[in-house]
């Protein structure tokens, strides 16, 4: 068991009103689960992502992550625990500009202590994984915007992460590099990874395994597809 | 993770290259000018000591004076109290001194074949040479023996050998003052200019009793010349002195002194609190360059650290913590200052190099004043850098990755 929620809230202070952006999540994830998270915007499901991602920290419950209870942690343990546990993939890529593909993928590494040869090889594998092998050496503006999204799911799996978090991964690529981009997730969590996944469109959640639905900041539904 | 976060630095640097120099550049004048202002100020004290000490270190000067025993005050020197019995008396009875030189002096006309030249002729004892610092550079100086039989030689200044002789090898040579003959036995090593101005070198020197007896006509003498043995005593030997006189003179205890006791040393110490003075204002004023450049860090690091808040943002979603970060910043910030220190202590030895060689001024470029003005680059980069590196550290993630 991967992910256990239970009763997460998320209430933001705006004024003298009080806003639950989530009130009270309870969920598991299992290991190996490939799930994407939908709804509208102001549903809570960015808010979500923040927290399984831990980014942000919840205003009450408790979130086991691997068996841990990371819902308490101080800010420099999440920071640990991103680099650890977390591969994000974000709609925006977020790369570095003035670092080489290798070198972006390579950065957790840089966090995580891993000595600079050892580095090198890892972040060159994963391009590999992602079919960027022959691009390691470009920066993010010599590529593609799908290739930069493959670059930034190598950066991903760079750490051999429990989780990997992709928010709307496909949403500033076209229709066919989002495809592209859909069949790696695919094919990564046949290789037993776990995937969660936010986005609003129904095509896209087609791809994964388990569609849950928000809507202030309640889960609506949870299916399996 | 702390070589890691030097890499990271140099090459958030290296990709601003244009503004880090500009940054740099502000320390770099900061740190040059406090090295050259400095060493101008230094260079002056040094000046000023050496012109001092070329007098003769540790020197007392008695000269007759103030007031004769009627009451009529005249001119310091013109009296006549002194006598080469009082400095015999200085010599024997004063512990703490290394020399004592009696002095008469008056302006006379020298010839040597068909020139002339008219110059000091200054009556003394062997002593003289040690006590004023004189060194003789050809031939010697005049014996005791040649003082006591009031023998016709001369030493001559380097001034005064080379108006009077040119060419012509001094020594040996007989030159006429005030038309009686005097043999040269010796010329004096160059001095240079006193403190004062005067050419120490324009100078010819006698036996004193040949000056008083043979030439002046006078038993007095008009200077006492004193060294004494070491700085710390001076004071107290001017005090003996003073005291030995007054009761050599039989001066009761309201009448004043009828001499006057001056003290080089002082006037060293005087003068080095003023250049010392000279030397710290302008240190300080170039210090406050420094400070502006410190600023001017603190200016392009805040900046650089709203500039790059997604990047922040990014690097601590994939597990930056709040030490990375901050080192990070700090370095960048660090590594100006010491980059911007090394090339303006380039930039200040240059400087005073170059205000020696173009302005002619005097300049001691001194390691204190660079490790001090190297090790201020770093504080202040480490100073100034702190605030904006914590300001990175410190975001929240989220906001970072949200920033546009």
């Amino acid at each position: 068991m991967s992910i256990v929620l239970s009763n997460i809230k998320k209430i933001y202070q705006m004024g003298d009103a009080h806003v639950a952006a989530l009130a009270g999540i309870t969920l598991e994830i299992f290991a190996g689960e490939f799930t994407s998270i939908m709804g509208p915007s102001g549903s809570g499901k960015s808010t979500l992502m923040n927290i399984l991602g831990c980014l942000d920290r919840p205003t009450s419950g408790s979130y086991m992550l691997d068996g841990e209870e990371v819902a308490t942690l101080k800010d420099d343990e999440l920071a640990v625990t991103r680099n650890k546990k977390i591969g994000f993939v974000f709609q925006n890529f977020n790369l570095l500009p003035r670092m080489s593909a290798q070198q972006n993928v390579a950065l957790p590494l840089v966090y995580a202590g891993v000595m600079k040869q050892e580095r090198d090889s890892m972040a060159a594998n994963a391009l590999s994984m992602v079919g960027l092998a022959d691009r390691m050496y470009h920066r993010p503006n010599e590529l593609s915007g799908g290739q930069r999204q493959r670059v930034a799911i190598a950066r991903a799996l760079v750490n051999n992460p429990s989780i990997i978090m992709a928010d709307e991964p496909t949403g500033n690529l076209d229709s066919k590099s989002g495809n592209e981009i859909m069949e790696i997730f695919t094919n990564l969590n046949k290789e037993g990874r776990t995937i969660v996944l936010v986005t609003h469109e129904i095509e896209i959640a087609q791809y994964t395994r388990r569609i849950i639905s928000f809507r202030d900041g309640l889960i609506m539904s949870d299916e399996a597809v | 993770m702390f070589w890691e976060s030097i890499i990271i630095a140099l090459e958030g640097l290296k990709a601003n290259k244009l503004r880090s120099i500009l940054t740099m550049l502000g320390i770099i004048i900061g740190v040059g000018a406090v090295i050259a202002m400095v060493s101008i100020g230094m260079g002056v004290q040094n000046k000023i000591q050496n012109s001092i000490a070329s007098l003769g270190s540790n020197l007392l000067i008695i000269t007759p004076g103030a007031t004769s025993p009627s009451g009529v005050r005249l001119a310091a020197g013109s009296n006549t109290t002194l006598t080469n019995k009082d400095a015999q008396a200085i010599g024997r009875q004063i512990e703490g001194i290394s020399a004592v030189a009696p002095s008469v002096s008056k302006q006379y006309q020298l010839v040597y074949g068909n020139k002339n030249w008219m110059t000091t002729v200054q009556g003394t004892t062997p002593e003289f040479v040690s006590v004023r610092n004189f060194n003789v550079e050809l031939g010697r100086f005049f014996s005791n023996q040649e003082v006591d039989t009031r023998t016709r030689v001369a030493v001559l200044g380097k001034t005064t050998a080379e108006n009077l002789f040119g060419a012509v090898y001094p020594v040996g040579q007989t030159v006429r003052i005030n038309s009686a003959p005097f043999i040269v036995v010796g010329v004096f090593e160059g001095k240079g200019q006193s403190a004062g101005g005067m050419d120490q070198d324009d100078v010819v020197v006698i036996p004193l009793t040949t000056a008083q007896e043979r030439m002046m006509g006078i038993s007095y003498i008009q200077t006492i010349s004193v060294q004494a043995a070491n700085p710390e005593s001076i004071n107290q030997v001017q005090e003996e002195i003073t005291s030995l006189l007054r009761s050599r003179h039989k001066l009761a205890k309201d009448m004043p002194d009828d001499f006057t006791v001056r003290n080089l040393a002082a006037v060293m110490a005087t003068a080095e609190e003023t250049t010392n003075t000279i030397t710290l204002l302008l240190g300080n004023i170039a210090a406050i360059s420094l400070l502006v450049g410190g600023i001017g860090i603190m200016n392009i690091m805040l900046v650089s650290v709203t500039e790059r808040t997604r990047e922040i943002g990014i690097r601590k979603a994939l597990g930056a913590t709040y030490r990375n970060i901050l080192l990070q910043f700090l370095i960048e910030a660090i590594v100006i200052g010491v980059t911007g220190g090394l090339m303006g202590i380039g930039l200040g030895i240059g400087a005073a190099y170059a205000i020696s060689a173009i302005a002619g001024w005097n300049t001691a470029i001194s390691s204190g004043s660079i490790l001090v003005a190297f090790g201020f680059s770093v504080a202040i980069g480490l100073f100034f850098g702190i605030y904006p590196a914590r300001k990175a550290a410190l975001l929240d993630p989220i906001d970072a990755l949200r920033y546009e």
